[in-house]
């Protein structure tokens, strides 16, 4: 006999209710979707048309100019560059020290572990602000240095609770097992706990990737020089500052001419520099829900 | 005297753990503690030149010291209470409208029967997410500029990011247009795990929604949800600085100045160290006071179980 959909079970009263909750739940869907759409749309207008009418679904009046200008200013890819870099060495180092630290905290019969575990979470909820991390960050003469930017957040007390509860849910055969070959810690570490733990690092890899990548206050405080900045900051400059970088828009005769096309190269700069995140996350979906709910666990 | 072979029998057991487990601490757990001396620790002590009249070429040692006279000054500015009002409002209205979202969202997740629509449903809300605040930023800027497609749209001449009473909702809508989906995961991940017979009993018991939530769901999630909730409002003043310096305006001020944009402009823009490490300092301890305050309240309301 078919099963009968759970829809069908409810109640009219709730059947409504559902109904309702999934049209809010439609809705939400849409207002992500529709700013999207508009936005790659209107990326291809020539600029003129955008300006007055906004997009258009005829094609004649599509143009690659705005990608043409983006793509041949020298700014946008030393930012790309720079921001693969940063985001890269951040990533390897931080989940590295991170994975490294939670061992011992995780093991029962580590000690010194309370005392350990209170000078780390004391680090979540005070610290010295932004002066004086600032003044030892000039101190040590990492000003407009990439060191500036990635060791001080390179070791996340968050994430080291997260891979710790994650380590402790790892049977404990496992560790008896190497025990009986007389494994050392290392070995253990490296061939036994790690391999088994891929699940928990792809998703700490992937949020200290995207949290490099999408940052921009520590660059923007301690990269003054423009050939070190992130992605994230030349677009800052054109985005929020409006000012795209002069190569750009410079051949344009008249002020109007050069505000719309500033304008449509917005577009093109979004498409451009949010593309590879958006096109990496769905690869890294399958791990969202055992990574999470491995942090979620009372650590 | 045995007290003392005792306590030396003690420290001979730690030693000896130590010696036979050195990897664990050198190895494992130096480069961790050494990250967090240097880069935590030392600020901390750098919060000093709060008290003092900072002269970077004197050091915090040569420097001379003043007490509390930052912080009056800050106190008994006319600005104070401006700015830590916007702080506090954009935070707390932030936490009313975000908080519930994502709890909402996965309600409405896990009743959705076919996985395949979940999983794309799921695939768009998550996307948002992965973009940057400043595209964020720069996306809202362009649609609700006088040109842009709102305005375009209705057929009117606003411009939104000038007016200070349109800051706080700009800043909440976005971030739960960004953030919701996101944050629904956790929920929808122990949702997931309620069980599933459950489920189905309460729906045979002929239990309408509301009661199958209070029996099945809310009971699957309610430890997570008061985590989040103590964690969040307990860090109602640390309001993020990148998102409130991206979405100001010269014109928007009146509410989008909040303490951490002010500490960002009067330490590194103005130099005035001493005053903005005084401004940052009061901004964190009102924030732990807080988190004190908000954990032992949930506590009590939670039979005893806070952090």
């Amino acid at each position: 006999m078919k099963k009968k959909s759970k829809f069908a079970r409810y109640s009219a009263q709730d059947k409504a209710l559902l109904m309702t909750g999934y049209i809010l739940l439609g809705l939400f869907v849409i207002a992500i979707i529709i700013p999207m759409v508009y936005i790659v749309v209107a990326s291809f207008m020539d600029p003129i048309t955008l300006q007055n009418k906004g997009i258009t679904f005829d094609f004649d009046k599509w143009t690659l100019t705005a990608y043409q200008r983006v793509m041949s200013n020298a700014q946008i890819w030393i930012g790309f560059k720079n921001a693969v870099i940063y985001s890269i060495v951040f990533t390897v180092v931080s989940v590295f020290i991170t994975l490294l630290a939670a061992y011992p905290m995780s093991r029962a019969d580590f000690k010194g572990k309370g005392f350990f575990n209170t000078i780390f979470v004391i680090t979540m909820f005070f610290g010295g602000g932004l002066i004086p991390t600032y003044l030892l960050i000039s101190n040590l003469h990492l000003l407009d240095s990439m060191w500036a930017i990635i060791l001080p957040g390179a070791f996340s007390v968050w994430n080291m609770i997260i891979a710790r509860t994650y380590y402790q849910g790892i049977p404990g055969e496992l560790r008896e097992a190497a025990d009986v070959d007389g494994a050392n810690e290392m070995v253990f570490f490296f061939k036994i706990l790690i391999p088994v733990c891929t699940p928990v690092i792809a998703v700490l890899a992937l949020w200290q990737f995207v949290a490099m990548w999408n940052s921009y206050f520590d660059a923007m405080i301690y990269l003054r020089d423009s050939a070190k900045q992130p992605l994230q900051l030349v677009l800052r400059s054109i985005l929020i500052q409006n000012q795209p970088e002069s190569g750009m828009i410079s051949d344009m005769q008249s002020t109007a001419e050069r505000a719309q096309l500033a304008e449509l190269l917005k577009y093109a700069t979004i498409i451009i520099s949010s593309l590879p995140l958006l096109v990496m996350y769905p690869f890294f979906q399958k791990y969202f829900d055992s990574g999470i709910m491995a942090g979620s666990v009372k650590g | 005297m045995s007290q003392k072979k005792q306590n030396e029998g003690k420290f001979s057991n730690v030693v000896l753990y130590v010696t036979q487990h050195w990897q664990l601490y050198v190895i494992f757990l130096l480069p961790a503690l050494a990250l967090t001396l240097i880069f935590k620790y030392i600020p901390m002590g750098g919060i000093l030149i709060a008290f003092q009249e900072y002269n970077p070429f004197r050091g915090i040692l040569g420097s001379e010291w003043v007490g509390f006279k930052y912080f009056q000054r800050f106190l008994s500015s006319p600005d104070f209470m401006t700015y830590l009002g916007n702080t506090l409002k954009l935070s707390i209205y932030g936490l009313l409208w975000g908080f519930p979202m994502p709890i909402l969202l996965a309600f409405l997740l896990n009743r959705i029967e076919s996985t395949g629509i979940k999983k794309k449903i799921q695939l768009v809300l998550y996307m948002p997410n992965f973009i940057s605040v400043i595209v964020l930023c720069g996306i809202v800027r362009i649609f609700l500029s006088v040109t842009g497609p709102v305005n375009l749209l209705f057929g009117s001449q606003i411009n939104f990011m000038t007016m200070p009473e349109a800051f706080r909702t700009i800043y909440i809508a976005s971030g739960i247009w960004q953030g919701a989906g996101w944050a629904s995961i956790m929920y929808t991940a122990s949702l997931s795990n309620a069980s599933q017979d459950l489920k189905e009993a309460a729906l045979i018991d002929g239990a309408n929604i509301f009661q199958q939530i209070k029996a099945v769901e809310w009971p699957a999630i309610k430890d997570m949800v008061v985590i989040q909730f103590i964690l969040q409002a307990g860090n109602i003043m640390s309001v993020g600085f990148e998102k409130a310096y991206a979405l100001q305006t010269d014109l928007n001020m009146g509410t989008s100045e909040i303490i951490a944009t002010y500490v960002y402009k009067k330490g590194l823009l103005d130099g005035d160290y001493s005053f903005s490490t005084a401004v940052g300092l009061f901004n964190t301890v009102i924030n732990v006071i807080l988190l004190v305050v908000v954990n032992k309240i949930v506590a009590k309301m939670n039979d005893g179980k806070g952090l």
